[in-house]
């Protein structure tokens, strides 16, 4: 059980969210996330200028055992993919909050932080499911 | 809650991810199901099967019962120890079970068969054995490991008694003997050569620290699944049920045809079934990125539609694989319904991977 970095935001379907010093959102899946999926195969990013809307479809991520979508948590418009996850998708596996990180957003409006979960309510969720 | 076998507490030990698999709790993998699957490939891997049903066939007549109940002919079993794989049909011609049959001597047989289809296939050997005399008695308390990999008998070897390990070494592929309390086949479910040990459940974790302590990886049912399946062996309950004859599961070499005169339980309904075109049963191979899975929807230009029946991503290639059921045809591509987009795939000639080695072109 690796700890819940607490710098990020989290989302319930197991996404996380780090504020960039220049505004932007890095997106990745968490730790239980890559832990339900196993190896990581393939990975489907967006393009870099595609805009992506809260709820909706932003990526894919392929494991041997099923694909799993990866919802944009904001509004914005893709600025950033990462090229290395694409060529080595285990990356997520070994690293989900950091080399694994899949695309960066550029916000189109305010974010409203009370939407996402903080480490503690992630940490609850977590611990409800394994229930 | 499930079943467990007699290495469950050996398995949580090994870091394994416990998951239900036909009613038993069974490792899905120790941490990374794609190092399990190269170990295999490369060394050796260890697999917990005490999961699968040992059935003993006793009596003055089961090589007649045999020779009934199987598609394949027990005939071709004269050496003892010597084993066949095999189907075992319904009345229709459908499959109610593959399984490997295995000729101890003329009074006794030995029957290993899936977990999944245990209860179907003991009901359906005890009504047939009643007319041959033949007792079926089902052996619960063993336990059963797979050590598969190019080092994998090597690595076992010092697990067999000493007077028995040469001998065991000197066993041919498909044969199997008794080691006092072992009994070990030169069979597998992967590709790889290896052996199947069967032993009495409170020897088997002494075997299992043995072969980890060897450098033998503990390996789970993800790595068995992608192993198999790039070994082009098939799965019952996904590429074939009852409700589909062995010449459209690619399993037609598996029937004995000859001697024209041994009626077999649904020889008749076969026989008319080889007259017509079957649907083929084919390798795929994806050419995009993607991975194929079970159900998906084959489509052959000019032809109809097929389905797929074992999917997955092979570890060995580095690409999606698959088997599927197509439509009767001599075509040599397809395209598949993976999530809405239709994806390129080569039918390729089975095996796609064995001994270590990709046997097809990639």
């Amino acid at each position: 059980m690796s700890e819940l970095p607490g710098d990020l935001l989290y989302t319930s379907d197991h996404e996380w969210l780090r504020r960039e010093d220049d505004g932007n959102v890095t997106i990745g899946v968490t730790d239980h996330a890559q832990a339900a999926l196993g190896d990581l195969v393939y990975i489907e990013l967006p393009e870099v200028g595609q805009d992506v809307e809260i709820g909706g479809d932003m990526a894919v991520v392929e494991s041997v055992k099923a694909a799993s979508d990866v919802y944009a948590p904001i509004d914005g418009t893709v600025v950033a993919i990462n090229e290395g996850l694409a060529d080595d998708p285990e990356r997520a596996n070994a690293d989900p909050y950091g080399d694994g990180w899949i695309v960066t957003v550029q916000p189109s409006s305010d974010i409203d932080e009370s939407a996402m979960l903080t480490p503690d309510a992630y940490q609850d969720l977590l611990d409800e499911e394994e229930a | 809650m499930g079943s467990k076998t007699s290495l469950y507490d050996r398995h949580v030990e090994a870091g394994a991810r416990i998951v239900d698999f036909g009613g038993w709790d069974l490792p899905l993998h120790y941490g990374s199901q794609k190092e399990e699957h190269h170990a295999v490939r490369s060394k050796a891997g260890v697999f917990d099967i005490s999961h699968m049903t040992i059935v003993d066939l006793k009596g003055g007549h089961v090589r007649d019962f045999l020779r009934h109940l199987l598609a394949n002919d027990v005939g071709k079993l004269q050496d003892s120890g010597k084993a066949l794989y095999t189907c075992m049909l319904n009345e229709d011609g459908g499959v109610i079970d593959d399984l490997i049959i295995y000729f101890m001597d003329e009074s006794w047989f030995r029957l290993v068969v899936n977990a999944a289809t245990r209860d179907r296939v003991l009901a359906w050997i005890r009504q047939h054995a009643d007319a041959y005399d033949v007792t079926v008695s089902e052996r619960a308390e063993l336990a059963m490991i797979a050590v598969q990999g190019p080092k994998a008998r090597e690595l076992a070897a010092p697990s067999v008694d000493v007077e028995w390990r040469q001998p065991a070494l000197d066993l041919r592929p498909f044969h199997s003997m008794e080691a006092n309390d072992m009994f070990i086949s030169r069979t597998g479910y992967t590709g790889e050569d290896g052996w199947e040990m069967v032993m009495s459940a409170a020897q088997a974790p002494a075997v299992w620290n043995r072969l980890l302590a060897a450098g033998v990886a503990p390996c789970g049912l993800a790595a068995r699944d992608t192993l198999r399946l790039e070994a082009a062996m098939n799965l019952y309950g996904s590429d074939m049920d009852e409700t589909i004859s062995p010449l459209e599961a690619g399993l037609d070499w598996t029937i004995a045809w000859d001697p024209d005169d041994r009626d077999f339980v649904g020889r008749g309904p076969l026989e008319k079934m080889r007259a017509s075109s079957a649907r083929r049963f084919v390798g795929l191979l994806l050419e995009d990125k993607g991975v194929l899975r079970k159900h998906q929807r084959v489509v052959v230009d000019g032809v109809g539609d097929g389905e797929i029946t074992s999917g997955g991503f092979s570890p060995t290639i580095g690409r999606s694989i698959a088997l599927a059921r197509l439509p009767a045809g001599d075509y040599d591509r397809a395209q598949v319904d993976v999530r809405g987009k239709l994806l390129s795939v080569r039918i390729v000639k089975t095996p796609f991977v064995r001994n270590g080695q990709v046997r097809i072109e990639v």
